[in-house]
């Protein structure tokens, strides 16, 4: 009798350590995840024009320190801004009220996190409070189209300014030039 | 001439052993719900294959795990990408690691001694004499090892999996520095219950392959010591074989 009650109880624990991992493996390492028990925090909003991909989960710091993460992501159609909830711990509970939020990225292509760096003012952020000052994530693709928005205006004006010192009765028409070129733009 | 006829022999010899074993499966499915009645058998081979293999499990898991933290690491840093680990390393190892590592352990640790066992009985006559007092064999020894196997199987492969994602988170987290938030935000964002479904599929797959063959090797091992020792090696030949053969079909499937 007492065998056959460890082999059951071995069997028992055994089978319930497989679904434990189960559980785990679909609720923990999946975005299904579980909120289970945090400390206590409190949380903050803020609004962006566009998030990259900040994920639920990223971490929220102030100069470098990780003090909270973010909880929610969601998308508001009345002003067309991305609404990130920041979920801090509680025991940071001083942070000015004119402090600002930007995202930024770890490393080259890392995970995207968001700093907060604090204001000058008195008072302080409590819960459901908004952060009003928030820069937007670096979006590389919209940063190098930019870059070369820039390089063809560049080029362009380096292709207007080569006839510019020329003989003085051209003047004139150097001068309409730029406008030209511009328009072509 | 001589070798053609040979190799025509050794064509057909395989293919009627394969013949045999998807008998043999299907003769165990049919018995399958009769023997669930009897769920104390089941449930002592439930313990003989999973709890049995667990702290082999739980070993080989921690030291992948790590080891995938490692070379991850090594690998993403390059890129300045360290965050990606806790996704890189649930992916490796709930989709492929997990479920082939633990059906080759599986093979190794319970399917040898569900042949040896099967072998000895055959070989000892215990099976003759169950059937001489009409008790059905297959029904009665085959049946439940079967089933304990099948059911382990992919309780092992969870656990083998959830221990190697803390072996990864580990070393990346605590050795390596990689922020531990972005390691499972990283993870959590990416890995999707497709993914959790492939590697149970393929553990419960892996479960069948390696119990069919364990038990049929057993079964039908010669009754001799020689024989017995046969049907081990055999055993775990064969598992292995076919666990990365099936593991590829299943992974295009799902791909």
């Amino acid at each position: 009798m007492g065998k056959s009650r460890t082999l059951n109880l071995g069997t028992g624990t055994f089978v319930l350590l497989g679904f434990a991992a189960l559980f785990f493996l679909t609720t923990q390492t999946t975005s299904r995840g579980l909120p289970f028990m945090s400390p206590p925090h409190y949380d903050l909003t803020a609004k962006f024009d566009n998030v990259g991909d900040l994920k639920v989960g990223s971490p929220v710091s102030m100069s470098g320190v990780e003090i909270g993460r973010v909880t929610k992501i969601d998308f508001d159609q009345s002003d067309y801004k991305a609404v990130v909830v920041l979920r801090v711990n509680a025991k940071y509970n001083q942070i000015p009220t004119d402090s600002d939020a930007s995202i930024y990225t770890q490393g080259l292509l890392g995970g995207k996190f968001i700093g907060l760096t604090a204001g000058g003012a008195d008072t302080y952020l409590k819960d459901k409070d908004q952060i009003d000052f928030t820069q937007s994530a670096f979006v590389l693709e919209s940063m190098i189209g930019q870059l070369l928005a820039n390089f063809t205006k560049s080029k362009a004006d380096a292709a207007d300014a080569t006839p510019a010192p020329a003989p003085a009765p051209t003047d004139s028409k150097a001068a309409g030039k730029p406008k030209a070129a511009e328009k072509a733009k | 001439m001589n070798a053609l006829r040979e190799l025509w022999q050794s064509l057909t010899d395989s293919l009627e052993k394969l013949g045999a074993v998807i008998q043999f499966l299907l003769r165990l499915i049919a018995n399958s719900p009769r023997a669930l009645m009897r769920f104390d058998l089941i449930s002592q081979q439930i313990f003989n294959c999973g709890a049995l293999s667990l702290v082999i499990i739980m070993l080989s898991g921690v030291f992948v795990g790590m080891v995938l933290g490692l070379q991850g690491y090594d690998l993403l840093q390059r890129f300045g990408s360290e965050e990606a680990l806790g996704e890189a390393a649930a992916i490796g190892l709930v989709k492929e690691l997990g479920p082939v590592v633990t059906a080759l352990l599986f093979a190794g640790r319970a399917g040898t001694a569900l042949a040896s066992e099967l072998g000895l009985m055959r070989a000892t006559d215990q099976i003759s004499a169950m059937e001489m007092m009409a008790v059905d064999p297959i029904q009665r020894v085959v049946v439940p090892r079967f089933l304990g196997g099948v059911i382990a199987m992919p309780l092992l492969a969870a656990v083998f999996s959830v221990i190697g994602i803390f072996g990864a988170q580990l070393v990346g987290v605590q050795f390596k520095g990689v922020d531990a938030g972005s390691f499972w935000s990283q993870m959590r964002a990416s890995v999707t219950l497709a993914d959790v479904n492939m590697g149970i599929v393929k553990s419960l797959v892996f479960g069948v392959a390696c119990s069919l063959i364990a038990v049929y090797q057993g079964y039908y091992a010669t009754p001799t010591a020689e024989g017995v020792g046969r049907a081990t090696t055999y055993t775990v030949v064969t598992s292995a074989v076919v666990i990365l053969f099936l593991d590829y079909l299943i992974t295009a499937a799902f791909l």
